[in-house]
């Protein structure tokens, strides 16, 4: 049976590296339809109710046990490259290292139940930051991305010395604050776990694992160790990441077990197998009282901690108006503001992969349940590209629903407004008109002004709010033209064709 | 493709009989042929982009004349827009690549071609469809979308812009061509060859703080003058330029003017425009601003035009 490892191996990998590449790419070279990988992730497939992979998914788990965890989920096979390099860094002996310990019942449970409560009452703020894939996502796009990016450009500014232009300069642009931290504190967290103990964080703190562990403990197939043969040598013990076999009295925690199948390939013998689970009848009476009290008692502090949460929570997003002066523009495609905020993860994927980098992962623009969700944040020459619906092909949880090229060019994610008082042509009186000139509608155009000067108007019906008039207008500090988001997204008016041209110039005029 | 192939053929073979056989690929290297009147000024009407710029070049003295064996030449076009060519957002891909063919004829070392976008520069260098057509004709493609490709440069005639960071590789070059297409403008009325000095520069915000007009005109005092400024005007944007909005902005005119004058060239550009788009030629304020700093002269009759019909 020691193939079996290598199988999961194999098809970690598989999935790892791909998912991996397509996160750090920030040329567009990964193939963009790589995004269907992202389908077989639990939390996005619940999100956005994808029937069909929630069935393969629990099928599979009910089989052969989290097998998720150990294959499909890309925060659990970083977790093993993490633990398995750190074994470079440990002297000979100490290399298989695990040693048996009792389940941290308590917290995973708690932290599961105020999860899906959280979530039931409409916040989705413990699902967002505590997805195991979307923690990965994060990972990739705040501190992975930028490491990549650095070493372009310096290999860029070396090749292009020499007259190489192959590799090309990539603007740094990715870092927000907020997230950077919330980023660099899972990796650090999730670092030391996995460095020190193996798959801890997955078996305590991660919600889909604790989620898969209840279904575990009934997958036809397990893990178990046959008594007759086992010499008791604590082999199976020390090489389990999950630190679920308990050799000396040869059980297997199977709510902590990821199919990693390591014990059967440690096992000298053969004695650990990966078998149909045989359920002795009379055990079952014996254990579910005492489960379902166990049970009661955590789904109720856990409903009284995330109520608690919840009041927290609608507070904040209580004082968010009165903060911010203009509401978020979220990304084409997200609906309206509702729908968006519950079934967006904050995975960043839209992120890394728009071509323009105006998404942003928000801090408190959505407030305190939306911190990492994407909205878009204009800068100099950095707005949404007309021709570009890539954020609403990718997204995997249908935050995003898709659009067509055609339907993108029409949705209305916000309004230009435009200040007069502040504009150029007002306040210096010289012509500029960058605002139109980068509008793709022209529902920003000039009309005359004064001493054949031209000032922006804008026909809203047909502003898209792109933003690229805001991300060119020359005023600063604050903008004479700005996007202010729509709560719900609706479609503008197509923007009417110019008068054609039919006269026949044979001239040259001059 | 074929169809395309036979009939760049043909042109070719046309101008072999129209001209005279020696010089008709080269567009008369030698600059032995030129006239004995200089020629300050091409306009061209009612070829292809390739026929017609080698007409007008032989006009002006061929290729020889300005590009030396073992030259660096940089062409700037306007690839401003992520737009495909039908839409005439950018400069005709074809024009560029006879362009880059025919300064290979003459021994260019090497040929770079640019511009500091609008739109995502990767997407425009691609579906203007002039990445392809100069990688095919033997140019090179050079990113301008960062910083540090740009190096900070004098102008000490400016008015309002006294220094600003230009190209390196206009910096660096031996000679270069300024190739813009002729254009509606929101906001600096008309676009043509002094407008699209805004490519070869990186800080265009201080241009729209500093009035617009002002600090364009101050651009074209940059002492690197190109050594032709070609018009492209085989496809113009009448309305809702710079980008446009569909092919109904778009008037096809099969015309070319070419001329180291910008002020001329600018002109004439607008001459012609303005019987498609009646535009006061005062509103382009900086055509005038550019002339009161002797970049150039407005008065066409002055200079020896030669306009030719296909």
């Amino acid at each position: 049976m020691r193939f079996l490892k290598n199988i999961r191996i194999v098809l970690s990998l598989l999935f790892f590296i791909p998912i991996f590449l397509f996160f750090i790419d920030f040329s567009g070279i990964v193939p963009l339809h790589l995004h269907a990988l992202l389908m077989f992730q639990w939390i996005p497939a619940l999100l956005s109710l994808n029937m069909v992979i929630i069935g393969v998914l629990l099928i599979l788990s009910l089989l052969f046990g989290r097998i998720y965890c150990s294959t499909l989920c890309p925060l659990g096979v970083l977790q093993d490259i993490l633990s398995w390099k750190s074994r470079l860094f440990r002297k000979r002996k100490k290399k298989l290292r695990f040693h048996h310990s009792k389940p941290l019942n308590v917290l995973r449970y708690s932290i599961l139940a105020t999860t899906v409560l959280l979530f039931v009452f409409g916040s989705s703020f413990l699902v967002i930051q505590l997805d195991p894939y979307s923690i990965f996502g994060r990972m990739a796009s705040q501190l992975f991305q930028p490491l990549v990016i650095l070493a372009n450009n310096g290999l860029a500014s070396i090749v292009n010395g020499m007259g190489n232009y192959s590799l090309y300069q990539v603007e740094q642009n990715s870092f927000v604050p907020v997230a950077f931290g919330i980023s660099l504190f899972f990796f650090i967290l999730v670092g030391i776990m996995s460095w020190f103990r193996g798959r801890l964080f997955c078996n305590t703190i991660c919600p889909v694992g604790s989620t898969l562990g209840l279904l575990s403990k009934v997958s036809f197939f397990h893990i178990s160790i046959q008594e007759s043969s086992c010499t008791h040598c604590g082999l199976c013990e020390k090489s389990c990441k999950s630190e679920c076999i308990d050799s000396k009295a040869m059980k297997v925690d199977d709510s902590r077990c990821v199919s990693c199948f390591n014990c059967i390939s440690s096992c000298k013998n053969g004695s650990v197998k990966y078998n149909i689970r045989f359920k002795p009848k009379a055990e079952i009476p014996s254990q579910t009282p005492s489960n379902n009290s166990r049970r009661t008692f955590l789904l109720t502090s856990g409903a009284v901690i995330s109520t608690l949460a919840l009041a927290e929570t609608k507070k904040l997003t209580g004082k968010k108006d009165n903060i911010l002066s203009r509401k978020p523009v979220m990304p084409p495609g997200a609906g309206n503001l509702e729908h968006f905020n519950t079934h967006c993860t904050g995975c960043q994927l839209c992120v890394t992969k728009c071509p323009m980098d105006v998404l942003k992962p928000a801090a408190l623009q959505y407030g305190i349940s939306g911190i990492m969700q994407p909205h878009l944040e204009f800068s100099t020459e950095v707005f949404c590209t007309y021709d570009c619906n890539i954020c609403s092909t990718v997204c995997p949880t249908q935050a995003l629903n898709h659009l067509t090229m055609d339907d993108k060019k029409l949705i209305q994610i916000g309004v230009a407004q435009f200040r007069k008082d502040m504009c150029v042509v007002f306040t210096d009186e010289t012509d500029c008109g960058a605002c139109s000139e980068h509008c793709p509608t022209q529902a920003v155009h000039m009309i005359d002004y004064k001493n054949g000067l031209t000032i922006p108007e804008v026909t809203e019906d047909i502003c898209i709010g792109c933003g690229a008039c805001e991300s060119i207008c020359p005023v600063k500090p604050y903008k004479a033209i700005y996007i202010e988001g729509n709560v719900t997204q609706i479609k503008a008016k197509k923007p009417k064709e110019a008068k054609v041209f039919d006269k026949v110039i044979d001239d040259f005029g001059f | 493709m074929k169809r395309r192939d036979f009939f760049k053929t043909a042109t070719v073979a046309g101008l072999a009989t129209f001209l005279k056989p020696e010089d008709a690929l080269s567009a008369g290297l030698s600059s032995s042929k030129a006239p004995a009147v200089k020629t300050d000024m091409v306009a061209v009407m009612g070829g292809e982009p390739e026929e017609m710029l080698l007409v007008a070049l032989k006009e002006m003295g061929g290729i020889g004349k300005f590009v030396k064996k073992g030259q660096k030449v940089v062409i700037k076009p306007n690839i401003g827009w992520d737009r495909k060519p039908e839409l005439a957002a950018n400069t005709n891909p074809d024009l560029i690549a006879a362009l880059v063919k025919q300064c290979k004829i003459a021994g260019a070392s090497q040929i770079i071609v640019f511009d500091h976008t609008c739109h995502d520069w990767k997407k425009s260098y691609t579906n203007s469809g002039i990445e392809a057509a100069v990688l095919k004709a033997g140019g090179k493609m050079v990113p301008g979308n960062d910083e540090s490709y740009y190096a900070e440069v004098d102008l000490p005639h400016g008015v309002n812009l006294k220094k600003t960071k230009i190209h390196k590789s206009l910096l660096e070059c031996d000679v270069w061509f300024n190739v813009p297409i002729l254009k509606h403008h929101g906001g600096a009325k008309n676009t043509i060859s002094m407008k699209n000095l805004m490519g070869i520069v990186w800080d265009r915000g201080f241009f729209h703080r500093n009035d617009l007009h002002q600090c364009i005109a101050d651009t074209a005092t940059f002492y690197k003058k190109p050594a032709l400024n070609i018009v492209d005007a085989y496809r113009i944007m009448k309305s809702n330029g710079p980008q446009g909005k569909s092919e109904a902005d778009v008037v096809t005119l099969k015309s070319l003017i070419m001329s180291p004058d910008y002020v001329a060239v600018d002109t004439a550009a607008m001459k012609m425009f303005s019987q498609v788009q009646p535009t006061d030629i005062k509103d382009v304020r900086y055509i005038d601003l550019a002339e009161k700093l002797k970049v150039g002269t407005q008065n066409l009759e002055k200079l020896n035009v030669k306009k030719i019909k296909l």
